[in-house]
């Protein structure tokens, strides 16, 4: 046994109100650089959709995510290494910057400098790639808000895989939900097993997982291995990004970005033990309806003393410990099995987990429109099918599924019960195996939210990172690279221009013939 | 000294010393540089096709030339003969040579003509382009002038040239180059301006694509790092 550690990350589905915060914050923070625009380390998509890039999920179409031999061993879907290798002239499984949509920006100017006219100026859209003139924009990272496009397109869905999904297409039967979206920061990321520079790492303390912008060659193989394209190519820099779970405020004790922001308080983030060991088993599990379950294995009791000795003596500070024994990951995730993994089929042994929505429901009990099942409403009658969660979260098998929803159903009713009409009803939480401490913790967590509830998150041990204190002092903090200096003339030797320069195509124009 | 000597003598260490120390400083101080500055996600129409034809092609060709000129004569007298080794330099060089020229072709059209390519490109994107295009051109036409004397004597020239280069005998070299004709000549030279310019162009990814399949190839799928000092 080999004890990691992880900060993983749980949202809420239930409560997401798709208002994109998160997003914004993100872009904000991280992305608002050149080569960077159409990237978002974060997107909301609305579902049923095919989202951002288009289609991501189609693995048949991107290859992405790992495969399982017929002797039981995995390698990447694009590949084994020297599949890897031949293609990296011309990578065959890699997305178009249109698969993701041209980054642009508007001619705001013109509003300005437009001589006078009978209409009204406008700004309209210039690509930032070409500088040309835009004439349509034809997709963006979330194009299909609360089901925009028609229900044909959308139904291209791949989590509509064995459900009779003509009838979701009809007004009365239409359903949606949303799901934000960022790095997985999986156990097992395919994106670094296919790097063939090897800048691709997982961090051992919070098994962030990052790619050195130093040795990134831009060999482009990681955004075709990541299965969630959550790996971007920055076409300026050559060099390939992605979501770096905000590592500099987690080791600060701090939530990333999208989480401090969410107004929703749907995001969850806390430690998570997990056996490295066990990592390559895991994955190769036979049945992809059984890596749930298996992950859920890999996933240490942070309460058990054999586990905090073994964990002790691979290096597991005691306030990594503390933190595990108190994440909220761990009691959505695993105490409770409230969050389920996006994805499991990829076998990526994803970190980001989700709690499925309930949908609209209680406003459709109030209207007479969901049958009861006893006090519970009957989950099986929920505006989103749940064999729809199913394919999203648990590789379709729809047990976890329909366990999660009917504890979230479970909760409001006892507390209903115990609130409203100040009965304690023990029959709902045995239907669903739950102990009204569990209960009561739950509310506490999912409906009150408090912060220091949501975030638990260990400071990182700094001071263990330095052989020698003394040699940081009067250190440069961040820099790009080369250390301090980044030279004094304007024109650089080897081509690279000044961090602090921006060579954003202008797209400021006086007006238009 | 004559221009010959200056060509051919001392300025193919001019450009090999420049050519490492300047990979050598790139490497050490600018690393954020070094990449393979792809364009394939800007536009992928077409790619499969050019990308694969010019790199395969221009591999093949490096390497045969990286054998051929250097590989001494008492050695490879062994496998083959001098005029028949000239015949095979001349076909596979002709043929990975003429593959090479139809995806640099492509890839010349798509750099100048695609908007988004060309308005992401970099001078020294264009620059480098056009001078292989035109190394690759001389290239294939020193296939007919070897045509004319298919006994290997010029080939011999050359690969002396080469080899004293490497042994530092500059003034050796320059006179075993002297004899041969311009078209030759005009290739070797634009080929030390190639070594030239490597370091401060993205021809510097040619390192990094030999030597990343080994450490590829040896590691395992993932890499886990420790802060810890």
């Amino acid at each position: 046994m080999k004890i990691r550690s992880q900060v993983g990350m749980v949202l809420n589905l239930d409560k997401c109100i798709g208002c994109h915060t998160c997003s914004i914050t993100c872009k904000n923070v991280w992305t608002s650089r050149e080569g960077m625009e159409y990237a978002w380390f974060n997107n909301v998509e609305t579902k049923p959709g095919i989202g951002y890039p288009k289609e991501w999920e189609n693995q048949d179409k991107w290859n992405g995510g790992w495969v399982r031999n017929r002797d039981g061993s995995i390698n990447p879907k694009i590949g084994g290494k020297f599949r890897v290798l031949a293609n990296i002239f011309a990578n065959p499984d890699l997305p178009e910057i249109d698969d993701y949509y041209e980054p642009f920006d508007f001619d705001y100017q013109h509003l300005h400098t437009a001589p006078l006219g009978k209409h009204q100026p406008t700004a309209r859209p210039r690509s930032l790639i070409s500088g040309k003139r835009m004439e349509k924009i034809e997709w963006g990272p979330n194009w299909e808000e609360i089901l925009g496009t028609e229900f044909k397109k959308r139904s291209v869905d791949r989590n509509f895989d064995n459900i009779q999904k003509e009838i979701y297409g009809e007004f009365e039967n239409t359903f949606m939900m949303y799901l934000p979206r960022l790095c997985e920061h999986c156990l097992n990321p395919t994106c670094a097993a296919a790097c063939p520079s090897g800048a691709i790492y997982k961090r051992e303390e919070d098994g962030i997982v990052l790619i050195d912008q130093e040795k990134c060659r831009g060999w482009r193989m990681c955004v075709s291995g990541c299965p969630y394209k959550k790996i971007y190519f920055n076409w300026k820099s050559g060099k390939s990004e992605k979501c770096i779970f905000c590592y500099p405020r987690i080791e600060a004790g701090q939530p990333t970005i999208c989480s401090e922001t969410c107004v929703g308080r749907i995001r969850y983030l806390g430690v998570l033990l997990y056996d490295a060991d066990r990592i390559h088993e895991v994955a190769s599990t036979e049945s992809e309806q059984d890596l749930y379950k298996k992950q859920l294995e890999i996933f240490l009791d942070p309460h058990d003393p054999a586990v905090i000795a073994q964990a002790r003596k691979d290096g597991v500070p005691d306030s990594v410990i503390e933190a595990a024994q108190q994440s909220p990951v761990y009691k959505l995730a695993v105490d409770w099995q409230l969050a389920l993994p996006l994805h499991p089929e990829y076998r990526t042994l994803p970190m980001v987990w989700y709690v499925p929505p309930l949908s609209p429901i209680q406003s459709a009990v109030d209207a007479g429109h969901v049958g009861m099942n006893g006090i519970i409403p009957d989950v099986d009658s929920l505006r989103i099918p749940v064999k729809y969660l199913a394919n999203l979260l648990t590789a379709g098998d729809e047990a976890p599924v329909l366990l999660a929803l009917k504890r979230l159903l479970a909760m409001r009713a006892y507390k209903r019960a115990q609130i409203v009409e100040g009965f304690d009803d023990q029959q709902i939480l045995e239907e669903v195996g739950l102990t009204t401490l569990q209960v009561e913790d739950m509310y506490r967590y999912l409906a009150i939210a408090n912060y220091e509830d949501r975030y638990v998150i260990p400071t990182a041990h700094r001071e263990e990172a330095m052989s020698e204190a003394f040699a940081e002092r009067g250190g440069c903090g961040f820099s790009f690279g080369n250390g301090c200096s980044t030279g004094e003339s304007d024109i650089n030797l080897f081509g690279t221009k000044k961090t602090t320069r921006r060579d954003v195509i202008q797209t400021v124009q006086m007006w238009e013939e | 000294m004559d221009i010959n000597t200056i060509l051919f003598g001392v300025y193919p260490y001019l450009a090999l010393l420049v050519c490492v120390v300047g990979c050598w400083a790139r490497y050490d101080r600018e690393q954020y540089s070094w990449k393979a500055g792809s364009s394939q996600i800007l536009r992928t129409r077409g790619m499969r096709l050019a990308s694969n034809a010019f790199h395969v092609g221009i591999l093949f060709v490096l390497a045969g030339h990286l054998v051929g000129l250097l590989t001494p004569e008492f050695i490879y007298h062994h496998v083959i003969s001098t005029p028949n080794k000239q015949l095979l330099a001349m076909v596979s060089g002709g043929l990975f040579g003429a593959l090479c020229f139809v995806g640099l072709t492509m890839l010349i059209v798509r750099r100048f003509t695609d908007p988004r390519v060309r308005a992401s490109s970099s001078f020294s994107d264009l620059l480098v382009l056009v001078l292989l295009y035109i190394q690759l051109i001389l290239g294939l036409s020193t296939i007919y002038a070897s045509s004319q004397h298919m006994d290997g004597s010029v080939m011999v020239m050359l690969a002396n040239w080469a080899q004293s280069i490497v042994i530092l005998q500059p003034m050796e070299a320059a006179a075993s180059i002297a004899p041969v004709s311009l078209v030759y000549k005009l290739h070797v030279f634009l080929g030390m301006t190639l070594f030239l310019i490597f370091p401060f162009t993205r021809l510097v990814h040619i390192i990094s694509g030999l030597a990343a399949p080994v450490k590829y190839l040896l590691r395992n799928y993932q890499i886990v790092r420790r802060k810890r000092a």
